[in-house]
């Protein structure tokens, strides 16, 4: 009963740690991503409050948290009051299968327990691939429930575009598995240790996964609803697609899925292609009882450098019409993405130890 | 404490699946079986079968049931009006099960046969044993289901061209 608890506690502590650290994140990347888009449009973004606009996250969500909220007439109220929770859940749900550290067991009190995980299942991967298609509804039923016809489209589109890419990015993935050997996301981690050279996007040895990294990019993108794929919520035709109708909290809720997968996405990109908490170099390592300090400090550099690759396809791209989305997804990616599983088996075989 | 978690699932499945049926609005419907579905999960994770779970949730919940929704938001149905003559079918089918079960139950007492888990190897995943199964024991009927599924998907690319192919 004593270990029991201990255990309870323990994981209980480190589930806040980790929801901590994202839903900061998150409030950050909200600054983050208007200063990084005012840079490349050559302007200055939120100046006003506080020293150089640092505090716009506080002001945005003290706005957010006292706005009305608002239930238009003929929605349905439960679905309704539904889908901002069924998106904002699986997106959060995630991180409990993402190690951001080394792979270490620590005895507390007879219990054993690993820091830098929150929990290391044996089918870490295919946990978060059905998470994420959970996220999908959250989506479908918030544009329906709001009985407006902008809604209800930006969810039909939504629902196509999530089948659709949810495909490229587990057939993605699938490369990586094989070389790895285990879906396990530890596992894949230590698969890679030694070097960026070991990495599985540039491992050259059976083949490198990069290909299958630029479709799990793109996918992924779909996937979190952004520009150049931000159909769901197109604004230039559909006011704010699926959540046209939110306000308020219901509103930030959706808000906060759309950051909060951005940072599920490129930590996965992180421990799938890139390694993990593993230093590019040997040498960058911190050896023996520092290495967290170090393999922390390289997975937070890494999931920055993808979330300012969001931003910065966000500034660069024009939006996809409706009918090239679609024909890109299954006619482009879905068929090189096969094309690297072929190509990736059979040399997995060729070379087995590479 | 295992019987109590079997319970709560064996519950929820059997609330929620009848909801499927009776609740009147399809959207409803199909949130039922969503509920369903990860009950059923959970049952599969309680075996041991972590993969199946997981795989449970991504092909049924995550991928068909959503198709399901998708038709049903685009065509909007708000309540099922028509009302299908099945009395006298659902009568026999129910009486039928219902018989079955009383005498299972009667004929096997009441106590409920905990499942047996899957074997717990600490060597070889749950995913390695059921790859490996598939592709030596069960290899013919894995082969036979692919090929079902190709003639399906030939059948629907076929459908959905018909149109196309006629009009050329």
């Amino acid at each position: 009963m004593f270990d029991t608890s201990i255990k309870l506690a323990l994981t209980l502590s480190q589930i806040g740690a980790v929801m901590g650290v994202v839903l900061l994140t998150v409030a950050v990347l909200t600054l983050l991503e208007r200063k990084v888009l005012s840079w490349m449009q050559d302007r200055m973004g939120p100046m006003e409050v506080g020293p150089y606009g640092v505090l716009q996250p506080v002001a945005d969500g003290l706005k957010l948290f006292f706005k009305e909220d608002i239930i238009p007439a003929g929605a349905n109220k439960i679905m309704f009051s539904l889908a901002p929770i069924l998106v904002l859940v699986p997106a959060l749900i995630g991180f409990a299968v993402i190690p951001f550290g080394p792979n270490w067991t620590i005895d507390v009190m007879g219990v054993e327990f690993k820091p830098f995980v929150i929990s290391d299942i044996n089918i870490g991967v295919l946990y978060i691939l059905a998470f994420a298609s959970i996220g999908a509804y959250g989506v479908i039923l918030g544009g329906w429930a709001s009985n407006s016809k902008y809604s209800l489209l930006g969810g039909l589109r939504s629902a196509a575009q999530l089948i659709s890419y949810e495909l490229n990015v587990g057939l993605a993935i699938v490369g990586v598995l094989l070389l790895a050997g285990s879906l396990s996301l530890v596992e894949i981690t230590e698969a890679q240790a030694g070097g960026f050279w070991n990495w599985f996007a540039f491992d050259p040895l059976p083949f490198p996964q990069f290909i299958a990294f630029v479709i799990f990019l793109i996918a992924s993108v779909a996937e979190t609803n952004r520009l150049p794929f931000d159909l769901p919520e197109a604004e230039s035709e559909l006011v704010a697609g699926f959540f046209t109708e939110y306000s308020g909290m219901r509103f930030a809720f959706f808000f906060m899925a759309e950051y909060a997968n951005m940072i599920l996405v490129s930590c996965m990109s992180t421990v799938l292609f890139f390694g993990g908490w593993h230093a590019p170099l040997p040498f960058l390592q911190a050896p023996g009882p520092f290495a967290w300090v170090t393999g922390i400090f390289w997975f937070t550099a890494k999931v920055y450098f993808f979330l300012f690759l969001f931003f910065w396809i966000r500034a660069t791209l024009p939006r996809l019409r409706y009918d090239q989305l679609m024909r890109f997804g299954w006619k482009v990616l879905l068929p090189i993405a096969l094309g690297n599983i072929v190509v990736t088996s059979l040399l997995a075989y060729i070379f087995p130890n590479g | 404490m295992a019987t109590f978690v079997f319970l709560y699932f064996a519950a929820v499945i059997v609330m929620a699946a009848s909801l499927v049926v009776v609740v009147r609005n399809p959207i409803y419907s199909a949130l039922s079986l969503l509920v369903m579905f990860f009950h059923v999960a959970g049952l599969y994770v309680t075996l041991h079968a972590e993969f199946l779970a997981a795989i449970q949730i991504i092909v049924y919940a995550g991928a068909i049931l959503v198709l399901y929704l998708f038709v049903v938001m685009l065509l909007n149905v708000k309540r099922e009006e028509q009302f299908n003559r099945q009395g006298p079918v659902a009568l026999f089918l129910g009486v039928a099960l219902l018989t079955e079960a009383v005498l299972l139950t009667v004929s096997r007492g009441f106590t409920v046969g905990t499942p047996e888990p899957g074997r717990e190897e600490a060597a070889v995943g749950n995913t390695e044993s059921i790859g490996e199964l598939l592709y030596s024991t069960y290899l013919f009927p894995f082969e036979i289901a692919s090929l079902i599924l190709l003639v399906a998907m030939i059948g629907a690319v076929i459908l959905s061209k018909k149109g196309i192919m006629e009009s050329q």
